[in-house]
């Protein structure tokens, strides 16, 4: 397994990607915790869980890639598996405020609100850890499972799979807009307070949970590598090129759609599970089919089909809207959609293709043909 | 019979003379009666005006006594001084003249003249009343409506009778019902006879009443029903008759019956007007769609620029053509197909005809322009919705039974919308671009080596798809908000509506919208909106289970997608 | 479902009565147009029949409903006596051992000529083997001497996407004979072809009948006189003649539909 997995890279790949763990789980922290505050150089405690919001994009925009750029089936609605990650872990964090809410009631604040007298019964359980772990893990990809089953088998492709992606993360968000579905409506989980016993406003928290994500989003990407650049990834590719000749060839391409399907769920549900306690809020805006979509561009802008691209796309993009949002609000949207068109005329193969339109041997080039 | 006659046979002046005394006589009765009979009018002209004239009386006793005798007078002419009176219209001068404001309350009138009087040279006081003699007020006014020559203020006196119903109201309920010939009041009147008649000792005549409420009435009625089959403390029932209770009981079913016959009806009504105005949306989608393999997710934003366009034209008529306000709509039409349609062969032209046969990059390049378009009305005309009037033909609507009124600007929307579809259809099938258009749409390769030219027919056939995009947006902005994000609200039924319905037969898309609008209409009451709209979907997938392609789609050897 | 184990083990074809491909009252009609109108055709166990006609005779759709990309609205096709390819999915149809080349190429134009060659192999093709299992030995050699039979051994590591038409075809031929099937169905091998491709094709052809049995759909004539041993002749959905080609050359009927000289 050592041996494959050193395969995965280059000599160099590897080095380059080390550096970057370094860089972030190493170097960053210790900038933070070493300098005094007035250095130049003191990595300031607000940025940790700034980087660690975009890590967990990162992380989403890896589970895209390896179902859009890698097989070809685009999909407009991820942004439920994270959501349901995120309020799986909000709820996990709801229950850990216990009594010290406004309402000081062991009910969370917003059901006091309601006047709602017990709990429901599928909060249950939410007050350990373990089992909202579990949740986390199974449940975005036992939801993906089922549509991805229902949706593949009746052989729906391109265009009419996106939007019933679309359909299916829009109907959602209306389900958990209402108040009366249990989970915050409109205002959704927020004014968390601990962690596992940790308090969340403790510089230290935050940072443990930062370094918790960058180690997470490695070795999902060390994983990503390892399926496309197996057997597995040809056969994904394949499918992606020309299914029915995959399909000629005797693989039943059901079950691969299906398992990379899932597998990009599951990986987004952790992402959305690390995402809420760095920004310390979920709502069902996070469920709208705009923020998914902006997710399909976050790998498009990188560059489709190379796994490092849809990391680059997703930090270029949201520290570009980070920037708009401050210096030039109204002008956000211009730029997003200008982007969206400028990428899919003239820059199909994004940004990372910008860089390597050279040797055959490092030849990433896609033919796009769907 | 023959004294009679003999008395009015004609005689010759002479024997007039001869009976002089006689005719005297008879002169004199005559005299007398007619007399009297003008003496009853002037006492009861006085007694009508005295009591008129009381209700600006100082005391509220006295106005309420003189409420209840203009009520046994029965003479409708009071009903504009006590509406006048209920609606805070009624003023007294100084002098004691009773005067009636109009609504505006800058004219006014002589309650008995009907005169116009000049208000500044008077003043005026307000008559003092109280709950009190407003709940007087109430029932004289309905007493006297329903003797009023106006049918609709009639029909509309007796459902005010049959709301709040009190005793004593029989006979004159029976009178009215005597007098009255329209089919629709005298059904109202058995009903309030009928629920009179419930209360009776006679068990015929409760049955009886049950009949007349079984065939009649509505779920008002279900109240007064339950109570026949209560029981009291002891656990026997207050109603001893069971042939009354079960007559009660049928009673009840019977209107639940009807009651949901007519909730169904609402609900079709509802849902095919929700169905058309998706059609509008999605037809063009269909259109594009079915072209080219584009789904355009700028789609909603055409129907947004059709509304908008709508509200602009409704503003320039507003400013400069005031008189002709109601013919905005008239104008507005062609203007949002215009725009919308220009709109679309711009996107056309610019952007997706470089990304012809990639959908999927299609599909996020017109959502980046999407993003454009929003951002642009915004900054435009701002992020509120803005206001769009109905013109005066399409306000109000007509009621159609027991309370389901259909607004006639959905009924508008419907034969707008199919009166659209036919014109689309036509174009189709019978002009020589829709020929063109379904070659291309059927096999583009084929279709340019016969030489047609497949540039231009993408261009027309956007356009065409955008405009009537740009019609859905007149028809919105008459029932619904009219904001920037307004498209986005209806671009994902629309995808449900060609996903359903198919691609590249208008039937699919007709099928596809009008029973996506029922179907949402009708599990609106059952499982709420949202749940409503998540079984919709769930449906959706289940059909795409077994066909594919949509339920009316083109079959054969397509290229594999 | 199928047993995904099943997929590996050797599907065995009965062909007990010496026909490998029994297609009777065959019967596709798409929106009104009979594309397949009670067909009738029996392929022998390792013989080469070449089939011909003009187009829209349904040859394409007939490949279609053999490998199971349609459905029939009628009649029964059957491979061997024991597997009803109507009832089958199109991967099962590949594991019980038929193969296509389409018309068109359709290699994987991003992958290498290798790879290409390494996925159509024959051999475990479940997710998770895919996922874990690395090229053995033996399948490497396999996949060389494929590489040879096809003539590519220099393209090896080449994205397929740059070879020329021609290589494309041969690539989709390689691919086809990697998953070793017993029923080989070609559309149009040589079309595009140079000369001397054509002859090599036919050469190719030639040899695989007797261990495989190979449909071969084409319209060149002389490529079909130099293979064919018998030949079916297609008209509107149904077949119009059958037999040697010289005589179905002479047949009045093939004559003035098809061939006009």
């Amino acid at each position: 397994m050592i041996k494959t997995i050193s395969e995965l890279h280059s000599f160099k790949g590897w080095l380059f990607n080390f550096l970057l763990l370094g860089l972030a789980v190493v170097l960053l922290p210790l900038l933070n915790i070493w300098l005094p505050e007035d250095s130049a150089w003191h990595v300031p405690n607000y940025m940790f869980p700034l980087i660690g919001k975009y890590l967990c994009y990162a992380l989403v925009a890896l589970a895209v890639d390896l179902i859009w750029g890698y097989t070809g089936i685009l999909s407009l609605g991820h942004g439920v598996f994270f959501s349901i990650g995120g309020y799986a872990m909000g709820m996990y964090l709801m229950r850990s405020i216990g009594k010290e809410g406004v309402y000081k009631s062991d009910l969370p604040d917003f059901m006091v609100f309601l006047d709602w007298k017990e709990l429901p019964w599928y909060w249950y359980g939410f007050d350990n850890f373990i089992f909202t772990l579990l949740v986390i893990l199974v449940i975005p990809g036992l939801l993906a499972f089922i549509f991805g089953y229902f949706a593949f088998r009746s052989r729906i492709k391109g265009v009419y799979f996106a939007i019933i992606t679309q359909a299916m993360t829009f109907a959602l968000m209306l389900l958990f807009f209402r108040n009366n579905t249990g989970f915050g409506g409109n205002n959704g989980l927020t004014d968390f307070k601990r962690i596992l016993g940790y308090s969340l406003q403790e510089p230290s928290t935050k940072m443990g949970i930062y370094i918790i994500t960058a180690l997470i989003l490695f070795l999902s990407y060390v994983l990503s590598r390892y399926i496309v650049k197996s057997k597995l990834g040809r056969v994904l590719i394949a499918i992606r090129d020309a299914e029915s000749r995959v399909m000629f060839s005797g693989y039943n391409t059901l079950h691969y759609k299906l398992a990379i399907w899932t597998l990009s769920a599951f990986l987004c549900g952790i992402a959305g599970a690390l995402y809420v306690p760095q920004v310390g809020i979920i709502n069902p805006s996070e469920m709208q089919p705009s923020n998914s979509i902006e997710m399909a561009i976050w790998v498009a802008v990188g560059g489709r089909g190379t796994l490092g691209g849809a990391l680059v796309g997703a930090g270029l993009v949201n520290g570009a809207k980070s920037w708009f949002t401050v210096a030039a609000p109204d002008y956000w949207l211009y730029f997003l959609g200008g982007l969206f068109i400028v990428v899919t005329l003239f820059f199909p193969k994004g940004f990372v293709g910008i860089f390597s339109r050279s040797s055959s041997k490092n030849n990433k080039e896609v033919i796009l043909n769907d | 019979m023959k004294e009679t006659f003999s008395l009015f046979k004609p005689r010759k002046l002479g024997t007039l003379l001869i009976g002089r005394k006689t005719l005297t006589q008879f002169f004199g009765v005559f005299v007398f009666l007619v007399m009297s009979v003008l003496s009853f009018s002037i006492v009861e002209a006085n007694d009508f005006e005295l009591a008129l004239q009381d209700l600006g009386n100082k005391s509220r006793t006295k106005i309420k006594k003189a409420i209840k005798e203009l009520g046994n007078q029965g003479n409708p002419a009071a009903l504009p001084a006590l509406e006048a009176l209920k609606g805070n219209r009624l003023r007294i001068s100084d002098d004691g003249v009773l005067i009636i404001l109009n609504e505006s309350g800058d004219k006014g009138r002589n309650a008995l003249s009907e005169k116009q009087v000049d208000l500044k040279a008077l003043n005026l006081r307000k008559p003092r009343i109280n709950n009190s003699v407003r709940r007087v007020l109430s029932s004289t006014i309905g007493k006297l409506q329903l003797q009023s020559s106006d049918p609709n203020i009639r029909l509309a006196a007796a459902e005010q009778l049959l709301k709040k119903s009190s005793g004593g109201l029989v006979e004159l309920v029976e009178k009215a019902l005597a007098k009255e010939t329209s089919d629709e009041i005298r059904e109202v009147f058995f009903l309030v006879l009928a629920k009179e008649g419930l209360k009776s000792d006679d068990k015929k005549k409760r049955l009886q009443s049950l009949k007349i409420i079984k065939k009649f009435g509505n779920n008002d009625f279900k109240n007064v029903l339950e109570s026949l089959l209560r029981k009291n403390e002891k656990g026997e029932f207050l109603e001893s008759y069971s042939e009354v209770r079960d007559n009660a009981k049928k009673a009840i079913s019977s209107i639940e019956r009807r009651q949901f016959f007519i909730d169904q009806i609402a609900n079709l009504f509802y849902g095919m007007s929700l169905g058309s105005i998706l059609l509008l949306a999605a037809l063009g989608l269909a259109i594009t769609f079915g072209l080219m393999g584009v789904i355009n997710m700028a789609h909603g934003e055409m129907l947004m620029i059709g509304a908008y366009s709508t509200f602009v034209i409704q503003n320039l008529f507003r400013d400069y053509l005031p008189n002709l306000f109601d013919w905005y709509l008239i104008a507005a039409i062609p203007t949002a197909f215009i725009v919308s349609g220009v709109v679309g062969i711009i996107m056309e032209r610019s952007v997706i005809r470089h990304l012809y046969g990639r959908p999927l990059e299609t599909l996020l390049a017109t959502w980046g322009i999407s993003l454009v378009l929003i951002q642009t009305v915004r900054l435009i005309f701002g992020a509120q919705n803005v206001e769009v009037a109905n013109p005066s033909y399409l306000s109000g609507g007509i009621q159609a039974f027991n309370g389901v009124v259909l607004p006639f600007n959905r009924i508008a929307i419907i034969i707008f919308v199919i009166f659209v579809v036919i014109l689309v259809w036509t174009l189709l099938q019978k002009s020589s671009l829709g020929l063109q258009v379904r070659a291309v749409t059927q096999n583009r390769g084929m279709a340019s080596c016969v030489g047609i030219s497949t540039r231009k027919i993408d261009m027309y056939t956007f356009g065409l798809g955008s405009g009537v995009a740009g019609l859905g947006g007149v028809a919105l902005s008459q029932v619904g908000n009219v904001g920037p994000e307004l498209g986005q609200l209806y671009i994902v039924d629309s995808f449900m509506v060609v996903v359903l319905g198919g691609v590249g037969k208008i039937a699919g898309t007709v099928a596809g919208a009008m029973g996506l609008g029922v179907l949402n209409k009708f599990l609106e009451p059952v499982a709420g909106a949202v749940l409503g709209k998540i079984l919709v979907l769930v449906l959706i997938i289940i059909v795409i289970q077994k066909r594919p392609q949509g339920l009316f789609a083109l079959k054969g050897r397509m290229v594999d997608d | 479902m199928t047993n995904p184990e099943a997929q590996i083990k050797d599907v065995s074809v009965d062909t007990s009565h010496g026909c490998i491909l029994y297609i009777e009252g065959l019967t596709v009609s798409f929106d009104g147009f009979k594309a397949l109108n009670d067909l009738n055709l029996y392929i022998d166990e390792g013989e080469l029949r070449c089939i011909i006609g003009p187009n829209g005779a349904g040859k394409t759709t007939m490949m279609d409903v053999i490998t199971g990309k349609t459905r029939p609205d009628k009649g029964t096709v059957f491979f061997g006596q024991n597997h009803d390819l109507s009832k089958m999915t199109e991967y099962e149809i590949s594991h019980a051992g038929i193969g296509r080349k389409f018309q068109k190429p359709t290699v994987f134009l991003n992958h290498t000529v290798f790879e290409n060659l390494e996925l159509a192999l024959k051999a475990e093709k479940n997710v998770w083997t895919s996922l874990t299992k690395s090229l053995s030995g033996e399948q490497k050699d396999l996949i060389e001497k494929d590489l040879e039979t096809i003539g590519l051994t220099e393209q090896m590591n080449l994205r397929a996407g740059l070879l020329s038409h021609g290589q494309k075809q041969w690539l989709e031929i390689g691919m086809l004979l990697v998953q070793d099937p017993k029923l080989l169905l070609i559309d149009e091998p040589v079309a595009g072809m140079t000369h001397q491709e054509t002859e090599r094709t036919a050469e190719l052809l030639a040899s695989l009948a007797g261990k495989h049995s190979v449909v071969v759909v084409e319209h060149e004539m002389d490529f079909i006189r130099s293979i064919a041993n018998r030949v079916t002749v297609l008209h509107e959905g149904s077949v119009l003649a059958e037999g040697k080609m010289e005589d179905v050359q002479e047949d009045p009927k093939v004559m003035e539909v098809y061939l006009g000289s």
